[in-house]
């Protein structure tokens, strides 16, 4: 339970708001991850926030967080410099399980909005260079606010190369804009998957993931095969303290990837009390 | 005989599943087109006369202002629908739709399709449930996006509580 002193050794401007820091241990051996997990990351003296693991498991090299900054301690992470130390948890929490997840014919769509493509990162890694898809294929729709807002838009360009079908949709198109603009769901039309035999992980704003889940299951895809990552207030990590607890579940223990049918599907519509 | 334009119709996602004669009544109203890129599929203000059917490519729906130049609201892809105007009068254009690209689509004679739908009620049942249902799906993505769900205030649920607390 005790932040493990880690050093920034690059940090990387993505957005105006959003940081990727790299991290090595200060002593010690680098912390493991499965893409789709959370640390808690300290900004000493100011406070502890979770954030996923970035990263993806075939680099090798620091691991990597990405932050946007909306708060006190965000905006202390974001502000670090190459050389300065922060804590790091963990990694706590339930895995994408990109190899468990898809049926080895069917496609996976990936469905990111925002920074809710950070926590997708390694998953999407995974699934572009994952040798035994026997057909199956890679689909990532990524969503932004405006172009300049793209996160990762290297990498989108590196995974439609290794053969994904890559759309990028933004809420406000600006000039020289050629790609989509509107809802994520609004490019489902135009990407070929088969929903029937499909899997999909989605990460986003919690109204983003509610709507791209009803519309997948509306096309036919089978909503155990949807997996979304839900988000509360992350504090302990191992389930104790119950901020993050959503209906039945602990977030930062059963979550945060967990499949859209059943419970999670009447979660996400209900309202806060 | 089944004609080409009338299977191009048939296969379009808005009509797909109509029944053949219905098919081969609307078809009597289209073309097949296609715009090369920059060009004008219909321009604000112009008479609201054709439903395009896209077929491939993409068509972004603009809007021009003062010191802004062209906005583009929104983008049509492949298996979508650009142009209601021609709905209702006073069957003028509202806004622009441009070809980002190359785009092929099958354009619908307005006033063809109206008088086909006003003539059978069935048809005219069919055609706006459809388009009804297409429009839902417009109103509910726009009313989304005014939220504006990647913007600075979308906040994380650990930051929001410190910084009440703060």
């Amino acid at each position: 339970m005790t932040p493990i002193p880690h050093r920034i050794v690059s940090r990387r401007a993505e957005t105006g708001d959003v940081t990727t820091l790299s991290l090595v241990p200060a002593s010690g051996r680098p912390l493991g991850f499965v893409p789709g997990q959370f640390n808690m990351l300290t900004a000493y003296g100011v406070g502890e926030v979770a954030i996923s693991v970035s990263s993806s498991p075939r680099e090798v090299g620091p691991l990597q967080h990405t932050v946007r900054d909306v708060g006190p301690v965000t905006r202390a992470l974001c502000r670090a410099s190459t050389g300065d130390v922060i804590g790091v948890r963990g990694p706590f929490g339930t895995p994408w399980a990109v190899d468990a997840a898809p049926t080895s014919t069917g496609d996976t769509v990936v469905v990111a909005g925002g920074i809710g493509i950070a926590p997708l990162r390694g998953a999407i890694d995974d699934l572009v260079h994952r040798p035994d898809t026997d057909g199956g294929r890679v689909f990532i729709v990524a969503g932004a606010r405006q172009p300049e807002q793209i996160i990762f838009a290297g990498d989108l360009e590196a995974w439609e190369r290794a053969g994904a079908v890559v759309a990028v949709t933004v809420d406000l198109g600006s000039p020289g804009w050629l790609g989509h603009v509107g809802l994520v769901t609004s490019v489902f039309d135009a990407i070929a998957f088969e929903p029937a035999e499909s899997s999909a992980l989605v990460c986003g704003p919690e109204i983003m993931m509610r709507l791209t889940a009803r519309a997948l299951v509306g096309r036919g895809v089978d909503p155990e095969r949807i997996r979304v990552a839900l988000e509360r207030n992350m504090q302990c990590g191992v389930g104790w303290c119950g901020h993050c607890q959503l209906g039945p579940f602990l977030l930062c223990r059963d979550g945060p990837v967990l499949p859209y049918a059943g419970a999670v599907s009447h979660l996400l519509s209900e309202r806060e009390r | 005989m089944t004609t080409p334009v009338a299977q191009l119709v048939a296969s379009h996602p808005l009509l797909e599943g109509l029944p053949g004669d219905a098919v081969a009544q609307v078809a009597g109203c289209a073309r097949n087109v296609a715009f090369a890129p920059g060009e004008l599929l219909l321009g604000e203000g112009d008479p609201a006369d054709t439903l395009f059917l896209v077929r491939r490519g993409l068509v972004a729906i603009e809007i021009h202002a003062p010191n802004r130049g062209s906005i583009v609201v929104e983008t049509v892809s492949a298996g979508g629908v650009v142009g209601w105007s021609w709905l209702f009068p006073p069957y003028h254009w509202q806004f622009d739709a441009r070809a980002v690209g190359p785009v092929g689509a099958i354009a619908m004679d307005a006033a063809c399709l109206r008088a086909k739908a006003d003539a059978d009620d069935a048809l005219g049942h069919q055609l706006m449930a459809r388009l009804a249902a297409v429009l839902l799906e417009r109103l509910q993505a726009t009313r989304i996006r005014l939220l504006d769900l990647y913007g600075t205030n979308s906040g994380h649920p650990g930051e929001d509580q410190r910084a009440r607390v703060d």
